[in-house]
Protein backbone atom coordinates (compact mmCIF):
# COMPACT_ATOMS: atom_id res chain seq x y z
CA UNK A 1 0.00 0.00 0.00
CA UNK A 2 1.28 3.47 -0.77
CA UNK A 3 1.92 5.76 2.17
CA UNK A 4 -1.03 7.89 3.25
CA UNK A 5 -1.22 11.14 1.38
CA UNK A 6 1.21 13.74 2.57
CA UNK A 7 -1.46 16.04 3.87
CA UNK A 8 -1.62 18.94 3.61
CA UNK A 9 0.22 18.96 0.33
CA UNK A 10 0.27 22.19 -1.61
CA UNK A 11 1.00 22.92 -5.25
CA UNK A 12 4.41 24.33 -4.33
CA UNK A 13 5.24 21.31 -2.12
CA UNK A 14 4.39 18.95 -4.96
CA UNK A 15 6.54 20.79 -7.44
CA UNK A 16 9.55 20.94 -5.14
CA UNK A 17 9.19 17.28 -4.06
CA UNK A 18 9.20 16.23 -7.70
CA UNK A 19 12.13 18.55 -8.51
CA UNK A 20 14.11 17.14 -5.56
CA UNK A 21 13.14 13.62 -6.63
CA UNK A 22 11.66 12.77 -3.20
CA UNK A 23 8.56 11.68 -5.08
CA UNK A 24 7.48 11.36 -8.68
CA UNK A 25 4.44 12.66 -10.48
CA UNK A 26 3.61 9.07 -11.37
CA UNK A 27 3.70 7.88 -7.74
CA UNK A 28 1.62 10.85 -6.68
CA UNK A 29 -1.01 10.22 -9.36
CA UNK A 30 -1.18 6.58 -8.30
CA UNK A 31 -1.58 7.63 -4.64
CA UNK A 32 -4.49 9.83 -5.61
CA UNK A 33 -6.16 7.08 -7.61
CA UNK A 34 -5.81 4.76 -4.61
CA UNK A 35 -7.39 7.39 -2.45
CA UNK A 36 -10.21 8.00 -4.93
CA UNK A 37 -10.98 4.27 -5.07
CA UNK A 38 -11.12 4.16 -1.29
CA UNK A 39 -13.05 7.38 -0.57
CA UNK A 40 -15.17 8.11 -3.61
CA UNK A 41 -17.66 5.24 -3.40
CA UNK A 42 -19.18 7.07 -0.40
CA UNK A 43 -18.89 10.55 -1.89
CA UNK A 44 -19.59 10.19 -5.60
CA UNK A 45 -17.49 13.12 -6.80
CA UNK A 46 -16.10 11.46 -9.94
CA UNK A 47 -18.01 10.40 -13.06
CA UNK A 48 -15.03 9.30 -15.16
CA UNK A 49 -11.38 8.58 -14.38
CA UNK A 50 -8.76 9.07 -17.11
CA UNK A 51 -5.79 7.14 -15.78
CA UNK A 52 -4.13 6.60 -19.12
CA UNK A 53 -4.04 10.31 -19.86
CA UNK A 54 -2.99 11.15 -16.29
CA UNK A 55 -0.13 8.67 -16.18
CA UNK A 56 1.13 9.74 -19.61
CA UNK A 57 1.25 13.34 -18.38
CA UNK A 58 2.89 12.29 -15.09
CA UNK A 59 5.50 10.39 -17.11
CA UNK A 60 6.29 13.54 -19.10
CA UNK A 61 6.75 15.52 -15.87
CA UNK A 62 8.98 12.82 -14.38
CA UNK A 63 11.11 12.83 -17.53
CA UNK A 64 11.62 16.60 -17.19
CA UNK A 65 12.58 16.15 -13.53
CA UNK A 66 14.92 13.24 -14.33
CA UNK A 67 16.67 15.39 -16.95
CA UNK A 68 17.15 18.09 -14.31
CA UNK A 69 15.27 20.63 -16.40
CA UNK A 70 13.05 23.34 -14.82
CA UNK A 71 9.54 22.11 -14.04
CA UNK A 72 6.44 23.99 -15.16
CA UNK A 73 4.47 25.83 -12.41
CA UNK A 74 1.84 23.13 -11.79
CA UNK A 75 4.18 20.18 -12.36
CA UNK A 76 2.61 16.93 -11.22
CA UNK A 77 -0.32 18.59 -9.45
CA UNK A 78 -3.29 16.19 -9.39
CA UNK A 79 -6.37 18.08 -10.59
CA UNK A 80 -9.86 17.15 -11.74
CA UNK A 81 -12.35 18.84 -14.03
CA UNK A 82 -16.09 19.43 -13.76
CA UNK A 83 -17.74 17.33 -16.42
CA UNK A 84 -19.05 20.36 -18.31
CA UNK A 85 -15.61 21.05 -19.82
CA UNK A 86 -14.78 18.96 -22.85
CA UNK A 87 -11.71 16.74 -22.80
CA UNK A 88 -10.33 15.24 -25.97
CA UNK A 89 -10.82 11.48 -25.97
CA UNK A 90 -12.26 11.48 -22.43
CA UNK A 91 -16.03 11.04 -22.02
CA UNK A 92 -17.79 14.30 -21.14
CA UNK A 93 -21.41 14.06 -19.99
CA UNK A 94 -22.39 17.43 -18.47
CA UNK A 95 -24.07 15.21 -15.85
CA UNK A 96 -26.71 14.35 -18.45
CA UNK A 97 -27.91 11.11 -19.99
CA UNK A 98 -28.17 12.90 -23.32
CA UNK A 99 -24.34 12.98 -23.46
CA UNK A 100 -23.76 9.62 -21.75
CA UNK A 101 -21.46 8.33 -24.51
CA UNK A 102 -20.06 11.62 -25.81
CA UNK A 103 -16.30 11.56 -26.49
CA UNK A 104 -15.23 15.12 -27.39
CA UNK A 105 -12.77 15.62 -30.24
CA UNK A 106 -11.00 18.60 -28.60
CA UNK A 107 -9.94 20.10 -25.26
CA UNK A 108 -11.46 23.03 -23.39
CA UNK A 109 -8.89 25.89 -23.30
CA UNK A 110 -8.81 26.02 -19.47
CA UNK A 111 -8.09 22.27 -19.35
CA UNK A 112 -5.40 22.53 -22.04
CA UNK A 113 -3.75 25.40 -20.15
CA UNK A 114 -3.68 23.42 -16.90
CA UNK A 115 -2.08 20.49 -18.65
CA UNK A 116 0.41 22.71 -20.47
CA UNK A 117 1.42 24.05 -17.03
CA UNK A 118 2.19 20.49 -15.88
CA UNK A 119 -1.02 19.53 -14.03
CA UNK A 120 -2.12 15.89 -14.08
CA UNK A 121 -5.82 15.48 -14.91
CA UNK A 122 -7.20 12.60 -12.86
CA UNK A 123 -10.76 12.60 -14.11
CA UNK A 124 -14.10 14.28 -14.63
CA UNK A 125 -16.31 15.47 -11.80
CA UNK A 126 -19.98 15.00 -11.07
CA UNK A 127 -22.33 18.00 -11.30
CA UNK A 128 -25.94 18.94 -11.72
CA UNK A 129 -27.16 18.19 -15.24
CA UNK A 130 -25.90 20.96 -17.56
CA UNK A 131 -24.83 22.81 -14.38
CA UNK A 132 -28.50 23.44 -13.50
CA UNK A 133 -28.94 23.02 -9.77
CA UNK A 134 -27.78 24.02 -6.31
CA UNK A 135 -27.37 20.61 -4.64
CA UNK A 136 -25.85 18.26 -7.24
CA UNK A 137 -29.02 16.15 -6.93
CA UNK A 138 -29.86 16.89 -10.57
CA UNK A 139 -26.96 14.76 -11.79
CA UNK A 140 -28.37 12.06 -14.08
CA UNK A 141 -25.79 9.62 -12.64
CA UNK A 142 -25.72 9.83 -8.85
CA UNK A 143 -25.77 12.48 -6.13
CA UNK A 144 -22.61 13.73 -4.41
CA UNK A 145 -22.36 13.47 -0.63
CA UNK A 146 -20.80 16.32 1.30
CA UNK A 147 -17.48 15.02 2.73
CA UNK A 148 -18.14 17.06 5.93
CA UNK A 149 -21.45 15.27 6.56
CA UNK A 150 -22.45 12.58 4.12
CA UNK A 151 -26.18 13.03 4.80
CA UNK A 152 -25.91 16.51 3.30
CA UNK A 153 -25.55 17.93 -0.19
CA UNK A 154 -22.18 19.34 -1.32
CA UNK A 155 -23.96 22.24 -3.01
CA UNK A 156 -24.13 22.69 -6.73
CA UNK A 157 -23.84 22.72 -9.48
CA UNK A 158 -20.08 22.07 -9.12
CA UNK A 159 -20.68 19.70 -6.19
CA UNK A 160 -18.12 17.14 -7.36
CA UNK A 161 -15.46 19.84 -7.77
CA UNK A 162 -15.90 21.08 -4.18
CA UNK A 163 -16.23 17.60 -2.65
CA UNK A 164 -13.11 16.28 -4.45
CA UNK A 165 -10.98 19.07 -2.94
CA UNK A 166 -12.60 18.75 0.52
CA UNK A 167 -12.00 14.98 0.56
CA UNK A 168 -8.44 15.45 -0.76
CA UNK A 169 -9.08 13.44 -3.90
CA UNK A 170 -7.55 16.30 -5.94
CA UNK A 171 -5.37 19.26 -4.98
CA UNK A 172 -7.29 21.65 -7.19
CA UNK A 173 -10.33 21.36 -9.44
CA UNK A 174 -12.13 23.42 -12.04
CA UNK A 175 -15.81 24.23 -11.78
CA UNK A 176 -18.22 26.51 -13.58
CA UNK A 177 -20.36 29.24 -12.05
CA UNK A 178 -23.49 30.59 -13.75
CA UNK A 179 -25.36 31.71 -10.63
CA UNK A 180 -23.14 30.59 -7.75
CA UNK A 181 -22.16 27.10 -8.83
CA UNK A 182 -18.54 27.50 -7.68
CA UNK A 183 -18.98 29.67 -4.59
CA UNK A 184 -22.00 27.92 -3.05
CA UNK A 185 -20.47 24.39 -3.07
CA UNK A 186 -17.14 25.83 -1.88
CA UNK A 187 -19.04 27.29 1.08
CA UNK A 188 -20.93 24.04 1.78
CA UNK A 189 -17.77 21.88 1.63
CA UNK A 190 -15.39 24.23 3.46
CA UNK A 191 -12.99 24.96 0.60
CA UNK A 192 -11.99 28.05 -1.41
CA UNK A 193 -13.80 28.69 -4.72
CA UNK A 194 -13.40 31.61 -7.11
CA UNK A 195 -15.66 32.88 -9.85
CA UNK A 196 -13.43 35.20 -11.90
CA UNK A 197 -14.65 38.27 -13.80
CA UNK A 198 -16.65 37.76 -16.98
CA UNK A 199 -14.06 37.73 -19.78
CA UNK A 200 -11.15 36.69 -17.55
CA UNK A 201 -11.10 32.97 -18.39
CA UNK A 202 -11.87 31.54 -21.82
CA UNK A 203 -15.02 29.43 -22.03
CA UNK A 204 -13.93 27.66 -25.21
CA UNK A 205 -14.90 24.05 -24.62
CA UNK A 206 -17.28 24.81 -21.74
CA UNK A 207 -20.65 23.22 -22.47
CA UNK A 208 -22.88 26.30 -22.59
CA UNK A 209 -25.72 26.85 -20.10
CA UNK A 210 -26.28 30.65 -20.10
CA UNK A 211 -23.60 32.33 -22.16
CA UNK A 212 -23.81 35.82 -20.63
CA UNK A 213 -23.49 34.33 -17.11
CA UNK A 214 -21.23 31.25 -17.48
CA UNK A 215 -17.74 31.39 -15.94
CA UNK A 216 -14.95 28.85 -15.33
CA UNK A 217 -13.01 29.05 -12.07
CA UNK A 218 -10.86 27.11 -9.59
CA UNK A 219 -11.36 25.32 -6.26
CA UNK A 220 -8.54 24.52 -3.81
CA UNK A 221 -7.84 24.35 -0.07
CA UNK A 222 -6.11 27.74 0.06
CA UNK A 223 -6.37 31.15 -1.60
CA UNK A 224 -2.78 30.90 -2.83
CA UNK A 225 -3.52 27.73 -4.75
CA UNK A 226 -6.63 29.26 -6.26
CA UNK A 227 -4.41 32.20 -7.32
CA UNK A 228 -1.90 29.80 -8.91
CA UNK A 229 -4.61 28.04 -10.91
CA UNK A 230 -6.24 31.32 -11.96
CA UNK A 231 -2.87 32.63 -13.19
CA UNK A 232 -2.62 29.52 -15.36
CA UNK A 233 -6.07 29.56 -16.95
CA UNK A 234 -6.67 33.34 -17.24
CA UNK A 235 -6.13 35.54 -20.25
CA UNK A 236 -7.30 36.16 -23.77
CA UNK A 237 -8.00 33.14 -25.95
CA UNK A 238 -8.56 33.73 -29.66
CA UNK A 239 -11.02 30.79 -29.62
CA UNK A 240 -13.43 32.69 -27.32
CA UNK A 241 -14.35 36.17 -28.49
CA UNK A 242 -15.77 36.99 -25.03
CA UNK A 243 -12.38 36.45 -23.39
CA UNK A 244 -11.08 39.96 -22.89
CA UNK A 245 -7.79 41.48 -23.98
CA UNK A 246 -6.86 42.52 -20.44
CA UNK A 247 -3.41 41.85 -18.92
CA UNK A 248 -3.22 39.05 -16.32
CA UNK A 249 -1.34 40.14 -13.19
CA UNK A 250 0.84 37.76 -11.20
CA UNK A 251 -1.87 36.93 -8.68
CA UNK A 252 0.52 35.01 -6.44
CA UNK A 253 2.99 37.90 -6.13
CA UNK A 254 0.08 40.28 -5.42
CA UNK A 255 -1.13 38.17 -2.47
CA UNK A 256 1.50 39.45 -0.07
CA UNK A 257 0.78 43.14 -0.53
CA UNK A 258 -0.66 44.73 2.62
CA UNK A 259 -4.41 45.13 2.97
CA UNK A 260 -4.19 48.01 5.43
CA UNK A 261 -6.33 50.94 4.31
CA UNK A 262 -8.38 48.94 1.80
CA UNK A 263 -12.10 49.68 2.03
CA UNK A 264 -14.43 46.73 2.62
CA UNK A 265 -18.09 47.37 1.85
CA UNK A 266 -20.90 45.76 3.81
CA UNK A 267 -24.43 45.86 2.38
CA UNK A 268 -27.40 45.33 4.70
CA UNK A 269 -29.26 43.68 1.81
CA UNK A 270 -27.04 40.60 2.29
CA UNK A 271 -27.87 40.33 5.99
CA UNK A 272 -31.66 40.40 5.87
CA UNK A 273 -34.33 37.92 6.89
CA UNK A 274 -33.66 34.36 5.83
CA UNK A 275 -30.01 34.53 6.85
CA UNK A 276 -29.18 31.76 9.33
CA UNK A 277 -28.08 33.34 12.67
CA UNK A 278 -24.94 31.23 12.93
CA UNK A 279 -23.94 32.13 9.36
CA UNK A 280 -24.52 35.79 10.18
CA UNK A 281 -22.38 35.57 13.31
CA UNK A 282 -19.50 33.84 11.49
CA UNK A 283 -19.52 36.33 8.60
CA UNK A 284 -19.73 39.31 10.97
CA UNK A 285 -16.79 37.92 12.94
CA UNK A 286 -14.82 37.58 9.68
CA UNK A 287 -15.57 41.21 8.80
CA UNK A 288 -14.34 42.16 12.27
CA UNK A 289 -11.08 40.31 11.50
CA UNK A 290 -10.71 42.36 8.32
CA UNK A 291 -11.12 45.51 10.40
CA UNK A 292 -8.42 44.25 12.77
CA UNK A 293 -6.15 43.80 9.73
CA UNK A 294 -6.49 47.52 9.05
CA UNK A 295 -9.26 47.47 6.47
CA UNK A 296 -11.85 50.19 6.73
CA UNK A 297 -15.41 48.84 6.95
CA UNK A 298 -17.80 50.99 4.92
CA UNK A 299 -21.58 50.58 4.62
CA UNK A 300 -22.78 50.37 1.01
CA UNK A 301 -26.20 50.05 -0.59
CA UNK A 302 -27.12 47.39 -3.12
CA UNK A 303 -30.83 48.24 -3.21
CA UNK A 304 -31.92 45.95 -6.06
CA UNK A 305 -30.54 42.76 -4.49
CA UNK A 306 -33.99 41.34 -3.76
CA UNK A 307 -34.73 41.34 -7.49
CA UNK A 308 -31.64 39.32 -8.40
CA UNK A 309 -33.17 35.83 -8.21
CA UNK A 310 -36.19 36.58 -10.41
CA UNK A 311 -33.94 38.42 -12.88
CA UNK A 312 -31.46 35.57 -12.92
CA UNK A 313 -34.00 32.81 -13.46
CA UNK A 314 -35.46 34.60 -16.48
CA UNK A 315 -32.13 35.53 -18.10
CA UNK A 316 -30.46 32.18 -17.38
CA UNK A 317 -33.37 30.03 -18.54
CA UNK A 318 -33.93 32.12 -21.68
CA UNK A 319 -30.30 31.65 -22.67
CA UNK A 320 -30.41 27.97 -21.69
CA UNK A 321 -33.45 27.32 -23.85
CA UNK A 322 -31.47 28.58 -26.85
CA UNK A 323 -28.18 26.88 -25.93
CA UNK A 324 -29.80 23.49 -25.33
CA UNK A 325 -31.61 23.51 -28.66
CA UNK A 326 -28.48 21.86 -30.11
CA UNK A 327 -29.28 18.56 -28.38
CA UNK A 328 -31.49 17.11 -31.04
CA UNK A 329 -30.11 13.60 -31.51
CA UNK A 330 -28.63 14.37 -34.95
CA UNK A 331 -24.88 14.89 -34.64
CA UNK A 332 -24.01 13.52 -31.19
CA UNK A 333 -25.69 12.40 -28.00
CA UNK A 334 -28.73 10.26 -27.31
CA UNK A 335 -31.14 9.53 -30.14
CA UNK A 336 -34.54 7.96 -29.51
CA UNK A 337 -36.07 5.58 -32.01
CA UNK A 338 -38.59 7.46 -34.13
CA UNK A 339 -40.27 7.36 -37.52
CA UNK A 340 -40.00 11.02 -38.45
CA UNK A 341 -37.45 13.75 -37.86
CA UNK A 342 -39.66 15.91 -35.64
CA UNK A 343 -40.63 12.90 -33.55
CA UNK A 344 -36.92 12.05 -33.21
CA UNK A 345 -36.13 15.55 -31.91
CA UNK A 346 -38.89 15.45 -29.31
CA UNK A 347 -38.36 11.90 -28.11
CA UNK A 348 -34.57 12.30 -27.96
CA UNK A 349 -34.85 15.44 -25.87
CA UNK A 350 -37.59 13.95 -23.72
CA UNK A 351 -35.58 10.82 -23.00
CA UNK A 352 -32.22 12.56 -22.67
CA UNK A 353 -33.00 15.51 -20.40
CA UNK A 354 -33.89 15.34 -16.70
CA UNK A 355 -36.79 17.14 -15.07
CA UNK A 356 -34.94 20.30 -13.98
CA UNK A 357 -33.40 20.79 -17.41
CA UNK A 358 -36.84 20.44 -19.01
CA UNK A 359 -38.30 22.86 -16.46
CA UNK A 360 -35.68 25.49 -17.32
CA UNK A 361 -36.04 25.00 -21.06
CA UNK A 362 -39.80 25.45 -20.61
CA UNK A 363 -39.43 28.56 -18.45
CA UNK A 364 -36.89 30.10 -20.81
CA UNK A 365 -38.91 29.29 -23.91
CA UNK A 366 -42.00 30.77 -22.27
CA UNK A 367 -40.14 33.96 -21.29
CA UNK A 368 -38.93 34.41 -24.88
CA UNK A 369 -42.21 33.53 -26.58
CA UNK A 370 -44.37 36.04 -28.42
CA UNK A 371 -46.48 38.06 -25.99
CA UNK A 372 -44.27 37.39 -22.97
CA UNK A 373 -40.89 38.60 -24.21
CA UNK A 374 -41.37 42.20 -23.03
CA UNK A 375 -42.97 41.27 -19.72
CA UNK A 376 -40.28 38.78 -18.73
CA UNK A 377 -37.08 38.73 -20.77
CA UNK A 378 -36.83 42.43 -21.62
CA UNK A 379 -37.89 43.38 -18.10
CA UNK A 380 -35.23 41.11 -16.60
CA UNK A 381 -32.56 42.60 -18.86
CA UNK A 382 -33.51 46.08 -17.64
CA UNK A 383 -33.37 45.04 -14.01
CA UNK A 384 -29.98 43.50 -14.76
CA UNK A 385 -28.83 47.01 -15.66
CA UNK A 386 -30.09 48.29 -12.29
CA UNK A 387 -28.34 45.48 -10.38
CA UNK A 388 -25.09 46.20 -12.20
CA UNK A 389 -25.38 49.92 -11.47
CA UNK A 390 -25.72 49.08 -7.77
CA UNK A 391 -22.25 47.52 -7.89
CA UNK A 392 -20.83 50.38 -10.02
CA UNK A 393 -21.95 52.85 -7.35
CA UNK A 394 -20.69 50.72 -4.44
CA UNK A 395 -17.27 50.21 -6.01
CA UNK A 396 -16.81 53.98 -6.24
CA UNK A 397 -16.60 53.86 -2.44
CA UNK A 398 -15.01 50.50 -1.62
CA UNK A 399 -12.39 48.04 -2.93
CA UNK A 400 -14.20 44.82 -2.06
CA UNK A 401 -17.61 43.89 -0.64
CA UNK A 402 -18.02 41.25 2.09
CA UNK A 403 -21.15 39.10 2.44
CA UNK A 404 -22.25 35.58 3.27
CA UNK A 405 -21.86 33.13 0.36
CA UNK A 406 -25.11 31.33 1.23
CA UNK A 407 -27.99 31.98 3.63
CA UNK A 408 -27.53 28.59 5.34
CA UNK A 409 -24.95 25.81 5.70
CA UNK A 410 -25.32 22.64 3.62
CA UNK A 411 -28.87 21.26 3.66
CA UNK A 412 -29.83 17.59 3.68
CA UNK A 413 -30.05 15.40 0.60
CA UNK A 414 -33.68 15.35 -0.52
CA UNK A 415 -34.64 18.40 1.53
CA UNK A 416 -35.44 20.72 -1.40
CA UNK A 417 -35.76 18.43 -4.42
CA UNK A 418 -39.52 18.85 -4.75
CA UNK A 419 -39.56 22.62 -4.40
CA UNK A 420 -37.69 24.30 -7.28
CA UNK A 421 -38.24 27.81 -5.92
CA UNK A 422 -36.76 26.93 -2.51
CA UNK A 423 -33.76 25.44 -4.33
CA UNK A 424 -33.35 28.61 -6.44
CA UNK A 425 -33.29 30.74 -3.28
CA UNK A 426 -30.10 28.94 -2.17
CA UNK A 427 -28.37 31.18 -4.75
CA UNK A 428 -29.75 34.44 -3.37
CA UNK A 429 -26.33 35.93 -2.46
CA UNK A 430 -24.38 34.61 -5.43
CA UNK A 431 -26.37 35.34 -8.61
CA UNK A 432 -25.70 39.08 -8.40
CA UNK A 433 -22.01 38.67 -9.30
CA UNK A 434 -22.94 36.69 -12.42
CA UNK A 435 -25.47 39.27 -13.56
CA UNK A 436 -22.91 42.08 -13.08
CA UNK A 437 -19.94 40.01 -14.29
CA UNK A 438 -17.80 40.91 -11.27
CA UNK A 439 -15.46 38.43 -9.51
CA UNK A 440 -16.51 36.66 -6.31
CA UNK A 441 -14.74 34.26 -3.98
CA UNK A 442 -15.94 32.05 -1.13
CA UNK A 443 -13.55 31.15 1.67
CA UNK A 444 -14.27 29.17 4.84
CA UNK A 445 -14.92 31.44 7.85
CA UNK A 446 -16.24 29.10 10.52
CA UNK A 447 -18.60 26.28 11.35
CA UNK A 448 -22.04 26.03 12.86
CA UNK A 449 -22.93 23.97 15.95
CA UNK A 450 -23.19 20.85 13.76
CA UNK A 451 -19.63 21.43 12.47
CA UNK A 452 -20.92 22.39 9.03
CA UNK A 453 -18.70 24.86 7.16
CA UNK A 454 -19.73 28.49 6.64
CA UNK A 455 -18.40 30.61 3.76
CA UNK A 456 -17.40 34.27 3.60
CA UNK A 457 -18.00 35.77 0.17
CA UNK A 458 -16.01 38.69 -1.20
CA UNK A 459 -16.88 40.59 -4.38
CA UNK A 460 -14.35 42.70 -6.29
CA UNK A 461 -14.25 45.21 -9.11
CA UNK A 462 -14.37 43.87 -12.63
CA UNK A 463 -10.99 42.32 -13.52
CA UNK A 464 -9.65 43.08 -10.05
CA UNK A 465 -9.22 39.51 -8.86
CA UNK A 466 -5.83 40.59 -7.49
CA UNK A 467 -7.35 42.72 -4.70
CA UNK A 468 -10.04 40.12 -4.04
CA UNK A 469 -7.45 37.35 -3.62
CA UNK A 470 -5.20 39.59 -1.53
CA UNK A 471 -7.96 40.34 1.00
CA UNK A 472 -9.06 36.68 1.06
CA UNK A 473 -5.45 35.57 1.62
CA UNK A 474 -4.91 38.10 4.43
CA UNK A 475 -8.09 36.90 6.15
CA UNK A 476 -7.08 33.26 5.71
CA UNK A 477 -3.84 33.94 7.64
CA UNK A 478 -5.67 35.27 10.71
CA UNK A 479 -8.93 33.36 10.84
CA UNK A 480 -9.55 30.89 13.60
CA UNK A 481 -8.08 27.58 12.53
CA UNK A 482 -10.68 25.28 11.09
CA UNK A 483 -10.55 21.59 11.69
CA UNK A 484 -11.03 19.71 8.47
CA UNK A 485 -12.87 16.48 9.10
CA UNK A 486 -13.98 13.66 6.93
CA UNK B 1 -50.65 35.88 -16.21
CA UNK B 2 -51.46 32.33 -15.29
CA UNK B 3 -49.80 29.55 -17.28
CA UNK B 4 -52.55 27.25 -18.58
CA UNK B 5 -52.33 23.67 -19.80
CA UNK B 6 -52.70 25.08 -23.29
CA UNK B 7 -49.66 27.35 -22.73
CA UNK B 8 -47.65 24.39 -21.50
CA UNK B 9 -48.54 22.39 -24.62
CA UNK B 10 -47.68 25.34 -26.86
CA UNK B 11 -44.33 26.04 -25.17
CA UNK B 12 -43.40 22.34 -25.12
CA UNK B 13 -44.04 22.32 -28.84
CA UNK B 14 -41.79 25.37 -29.37
CA UNK B 15 -39.07 23.73 -27.27
CA UNK B 16 -39.31 20.38 -29.08
CA UNK B 17 -40.27 18.55 -25.89
CA UNK B 18 -42.97 15.91 -25.74
CA UNK B 19 -43.63 15.67 -21.94
CA UNK B 20 -45.89 13.07 -20.37
CA UNK B 21 -49.29 13.99 -18.89
CA UNK B 22 -47.74 13.97 -15.40
CA UNK B 23 -44.86 16.15 -16.52
CA UNK B 24 -47.24 18.64 -18.10
CA UNK B 25 -49.27 18.94 -14.92
CA UNK B 26 -46.14 19.38 -12.84
CA UNK B 27 -44.74 21.88 -15.32
CA UNK B 28 -47.76 24.16 -15.18
CA UNK B 29 -47.68 24.05 -11.36
CA UNK B 30 -43.93 24.81 -11.21
CA UNK B 31 -43.99 27.52 -13.89
CA UNK B 32 -46.83 29.28 -12.12
CA UNK B 33 -45.04 29.18 -8.80
CA UNK B 34 -41.79 30.51 -10.30
CA UNK B 35 -43.51 33.19 -12.41
CA UNK B 36 -45.48 34.35 -9.39
CA UNK B 37 -42.14 35.01 -7.71
CA UNK B 38 -40.76 36.65 -10.86
CA UNK B 39 -43.77 39.02 -10.96
CA UNK B 40 -42.11 41.19 -8.30
CA UNK B 41 -39.93 42.64 -11.09
CA UNK B 42 -42.97 44.70 -12.10
CA UNK B 43 -42.57 46.69 -8.87
CA UNK B 44 -39.60 48.42 -10.52
CA UNK B 45 -40.03 51.36 -12.87
CA UNK B 46 -37.78 50.59 -15.86
CA UNK B 47 -39.19 52.65 -18.75
CA UNK B 48 -35.99 54.63 -19.19
CA UNK B 49 -33.54 51.86 -18.34
CA UNK B 50 -31.54 50.30 -21.15
CA UNK B 51 -31.66 46.50 -21.28
CA UNK B 52 -28.40 44.66 -20.61
CA UNK B 53 -27.84 41.51 -22.64
CA UNK B 54 -24.26 40.87 -21.59
CA UNK B 55 -21.31 42.46 -19.80
CA UNK B 56 -18.68 42.23 -22.53
CA UNK B 57 -19.45 45.71 -23.81
CA UNK B 58 -18.83 47.25 -20.39
CA UNK B 59 -15.32 46.07 -19.61
CA UNK B 60 -12.06 45.32 -21.31
CA UNK B 61 -12.94 47.16 -24.50
CA UNK B 62 -11.32 50.15 -26.17
CA UNK B 63 -13.52 52.90 -24.70
CA UNK B 64 -12.34 55.47 -27.25
CA UNK B 65 -13.97 53.53 -30.09
CA UNK B 66 -17.57 53.09 -31.09
CA UNK B 67 -19.72 50.08 -31.95
CA UNK B 68 -17.98 46.92 -33.05
CA UNK B 69 -14.64 48.77 -33.29
CA UNK B 70 -14.55 48.54 -29.49
CA UNK B 71 -14.01 44.80 -29.90
CA UNK B 72 -11.33 45.07 -32.58
CA UNK B 73 -9.14 42.73 -30.55
CA UNK B 74 -11.62 39.93 -31.04
CA UNK B 75 -11.55 40.14 -34.84
CA UNK B 76 -9.16 38.04 -36.87
CA UNK B 77 -8.30 37.90 -40.53
CA UNK B 78 -10.66 35.80 -42.59
CA UNK B 79 -8.24 33.20 -43.85
CA UNK B 80 -8.54 29.53 -44.72
CA UNK B 81 -7.68 27.36 -41.69
CA UNK B 82 -7.99 30.48 -39.47
CA UNK B 83 -7.14 29.62 -35.87
CA UNK B 84 -7.01 25.88 -36.22
CA UNK B 85 -7.67 23.33 -38.87
CA UNK B 86 -11.21 22.05 -39.21
CA UNK B 87 -11.92 18.74 -37.52
CA UNK B 88 -11.13 15.78 -39.71
CA UNK B 89 -14.33 14.39 -41.24
CA UNK B 90 -13.94 11.15 -39.31
CA UNK B 91 -13.71 13.00 -35.96
CA UNK B 92 -16.73 15.15 -36.79
CA UNK B 93 -19.04 12.18 -37.36
CA UNK B 94 -17.53 9.94 -34.67
CA UNK B 95 -20.20 10.74 -32.07
CA UNK B 96 -23.09 10.58 -34.52
CA UNK B 97 -25.91 8.20 -33.55
CA UNK B 98 -26.31 7.29 -37.22
CA UNK B 99 -23.91 8.03 -40.07
CA UNK B 100 -22.83 6.53 -43.35
CA UNK B 101 -19.35 7.91 -42.74
CA UNK B 102 -19.98 10.98 -44.89
CA UNK B 103 -23.32 12.35 -43.69
CA UNK B 104 -25.40 12.38 -40.51
CA UNK B 105 -28.41 10.20 -41.19
CA UNK B 106 -31.88 10.96 -39.81
CA UNK B 107 -35.39 9.55 -40.23
CA UNK B 108 -37.37 10.79 -43.18
CA UNK B 109 -38.49 14.38 -42.91
CA UNK B 110 -42.27 14.66 -42.76
CA UNK B 111 -43.98 17.72 -41.39
CA UNK B 112 -46.17 17.15 -38.41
Amino acid sequence: MPAPMMNPMTIDDIRSCIAERTTTATALAQDFYTRIRKEDPEIGAFLTLCEERALAQAGRIDAIAAAGKPLPPLAGVPVAIKDVMVTSGVRTTAGSKILENFIPPYDCTAVARLEAAGAVILGKLNCDEFAMGSSNENSAYHPVHNPCDKSRVPGGSSGGSAAAVAAEMAVATLGSDTGGSIRQPASFCGVVGLKPSYGRVSRYGLIAFASSLDHIGPFAKTVKEVALVLRTIAGRDPMDSTSAEVPVPDYVAELEKPVQGLKVGVAKEYFGSGLDPEVRAAVEAAIQKLAELGCEIVPVNLPHTEYAIPTYYIVATAEASANLARYDGVRYGFRAKANTLSEMYRLSRDGGFGVEVKRRIMLGTYALSAGYYDAYYLKAQKVRTLLTRDFDEAFKKVDVIAAPTCPTPAFRLGEKVNDPLAMYLADIYTVTANLAGIPGISIPCGENHEKLPIGLQLFGRHFDEATLLRVAHAYEQVRVSLVVRR
Amino acid sequence: MKVTDKDVAYVADLANLELTEDERARMSRDLNSILEYVARLSELETDNIAPMAQVSDRYGVDESRQGSDRFAYAIRDDVKDGLRKSLPHEAAVKNAPDTDGTFFEVPKVIER
